[in-house]
């Protein structure tokens, strides 16, 4: 991470769209945020990746201000996230609710614009969503897609410098995802700064520029799709061994060397490791192993060992990198 | 669209307040046609119900009997569509639209007073229908003057029900609210003696119903008529505006911590 543009009074060019400095915060006994480092430079599109629970909504709500961090320091653009929603700097795309069902399309863009103190034109947001043909329908009867697409055209009313994403995705077929996407871009290009949360690997790696993973309230992994790949190094091993005995093979892949971790499912044997090719040679010469298969891993297989047993070793990786 | 310049956005006067919002919130409650019915159109009928009996041209105070329940029904009226208001702060909080409002510079306050805007302008909505239909049937006499105090006195005491149904939205949760405020202020009507006066009552009912929300603000709504306030009728409108200003602050400001 590289740490550039300071306090406010700095040219907007070079202050961060969001900086959070050691922030943590509780509920009560539960630790939802443990100590995140975060900057975001204006025009980058970030992807906040972790599995349900990690804290990624909990630290949006700290972004945008709606609640206070147990300690350390969030601030948008060299203010508090109050004062940046109070200027209409910062703006969010939530995954569900937040809409009134009486109130039309139109209305709801409206009552929207009416409150900020710089807002765009309420039909060329309509326009620029796609929702101007639905204008007239009550919000009840807009489908899931139709409603996300009022949350983002309500989102970009008043240009926001930083744009937050809770799952936005959810409840799109996969052409309204592309568009969806294809139209955040479009927007990050101007200079505005995307930070999506999301716990699909796909939509991260496919769109973001940069990904940070976050595992039980830390930043695990920080760094372009590529380079979260390369931190999960190695391929697996799958075999069929008939009769398998987790026990003594465990003993014997130990002495091959680079075995990550083994896996032994019935008859279905799984070597994580660093050197595939004495794993299956092992397996093939030594055992009555068959079907022997051997996969590079991908980014799924990075998040895993990232979030999940792999995290203490990520974690420090991740910070050596940082 | 070039770069984004943070010094040149400015924070919106009023803390958000503006005339679109707030036509916007009256369109809703007009739209509501649940509200409509049984704030606008059942006092006025329960008007001819009970307002049209034979001792309708009886003497009281200043005007006649009929009078007397043509207030006591816009009161009923006023406290129904207020407290459907109200019960409308806990709805929009079960959507999230509460929360999608904090990321707008919308102060919290400026929503309440928006809300208690809106509170107001039913209430005098359901009170004018019950007024005019009574002015239409022609049946309720008292002086122009008195007409007009007792009906601002009507709209003031309607804030009570407008708090007391922030209090209900909160307690009884989503759209249920109605369901249970309903039933509820139509019972509070019987004990404040709207619909039948509390002289017809046995005394032990009569002693329950000096202490109820409802029997304070009629009192005090029908005062420029009657010419008779007894100091525990003040008493206990003061009493319950606070209680139920209290019930709701203290929902509503547990809600947000959540938030």
């Amino acid at each position: 991470m590289t740490a550039t543009g300071t306090a406010a009074g700095t040219s907007a060019a070079t202050l961060a769209a969001v900086r959070l400095t050691g922030v943590h915060k509780d509920f009560g006994p539960v630790h939802a945020v443990r100590g995140i480092d975060l900057e975001i430079r204006p025009g980058e599109m970030v992807a906040f990746l972790g599995p349900n629970g990690a804290g990624k909504t909990t630290t949006l709500d700290m972004m945008l201000g709606l609640s206070p961090p147990t300690s350390g320091e969030v601030s948008v653009l060299g203010m508090t996230p109050r004062q940046a929603v109070a200027r209409g700097l910062v703006a969010a795309v939530m995954q569900t609710g937040g809409l009134l069902k009486d109130l039309t399309v139109r209305e709801t863009v409206q009552y929207t614009a009416s409150l900020f103190a710089d807002s765009k034109p309420v039909e060329a947001v309509l326009a620029s969503a796609g929702i101007t043909g639905i204008g007239d329908r009550p919000v009840a009867k807009c489908s899931g897609g139709e409603q996300q697409r009022l949350r983002f055209a309500m989102a970009l009313l008043s240009d926001p410098a930083l744009l937050l994403l809770d799952e936005p995705t959810t409840g799109m077929d996969v052409e309204g995802r592309r568009s969806f996407w294809s139209a955040i871009r479009e927007d990050a290009s101007h200079g505005r700064a995307v930070l999506f949360a999301t716990h699909y690997l796909e939509e991260a790696d496919q769109y973001a520029d940069r990904i940070v993973l976050i595992s039980e309230g830390r930043v695990v992994a920080d760094g372009t799709g590529g380079e979260i790949k390369s931190l999960a190094s190695g391929r697996t091993v799958r075999a069929t061994v008939p009769r398998a005995d987790a026990e003594a093979l465990g003993t014997a892949l130990a002495a091959v060397g680079g075995v990550e971790r083994l896996e032994v499912r019935g008859d279905q044997v799984l070597v994580h490791t660093s050197d595939s090719d004495a794993v299956a040679r092992y397996l093939l010469t030594r055992t009555e192993a068959h079907d022997v298969e051997i996969t590079a891993r991908g980014l799924e297989d990075a998040f895993l060992s990232l979030t999940g047993r792999g995290e203490a070793q990520a974690s420090h990786e991740a910070e050596e990198r940082a | 669209m070039s770069a984004i310049d943070p010094a040149a956005r400015r924070v919106p006067p009023l803390g958000g307040f503006n005339l679109t919002l707030l036509s916007l919130e009256l369109r809703r409650m007009l739209r509501n046609r649940r509200t409509i019915v049984f704030a606008l159109v059942f006092p006025a009928a329960m008007f001819f119900v009970f307002g049209s009996g034979a001792q309708g041209d009886e003497r009281v105070g200043e005007g006649n009997v009929s009078a007397y329940v043509m207030v006591s029904m816009a009161l009923y009226g006023g406290a129904l569509i207020a407290a459907s208001t109200g019960a409308g702060v806990a709805v929009e909080r079960a959507l999230g639209w509460s929360r999608q409002l904090r990321l707008t510079p919308l102060q919290p306050a400026v929503y309440i007073v928006v809300k208690a805007l809106v509170a107001l302008v039913a209430g005098a909505i359901a009170i004018t229908v019950v007024d005019l239909v009574g002015l239409a049937q022609g049946r309720p006499q008292m002086p122009t003057a008195v007409w007009v105090e007792c009906a601002v006195l009507t709209l003031v005491c309607t804030m009570t029900f407008a708090a007391l149904g922030v209090f209900a939205g909160y307690v009884v949760p989503g759209e249920n609210a109605m369901q249970v405020l309903g039933p509820g202020l139509a019972l509070l009507s019987f004990l404040g003696g709207l619909f039948i006066p509390l002289s017809s009552y046995s005394p032990v009912i009569r002693d329950i119903a000096f202490w109820t929300p409802m029997y304070g603000v009629a009192e005090v709504a029908r005062a420029p008529l009657t010419h008779e306030l007894p100091w525990y009728a003040v008493v206990n409108a003061v009493v319950w505006l606070g209680l139920f200003i209290l019930g709701a602050a203290w929902r509503m400001s547990r809600d947000t911590a959540r938030v």
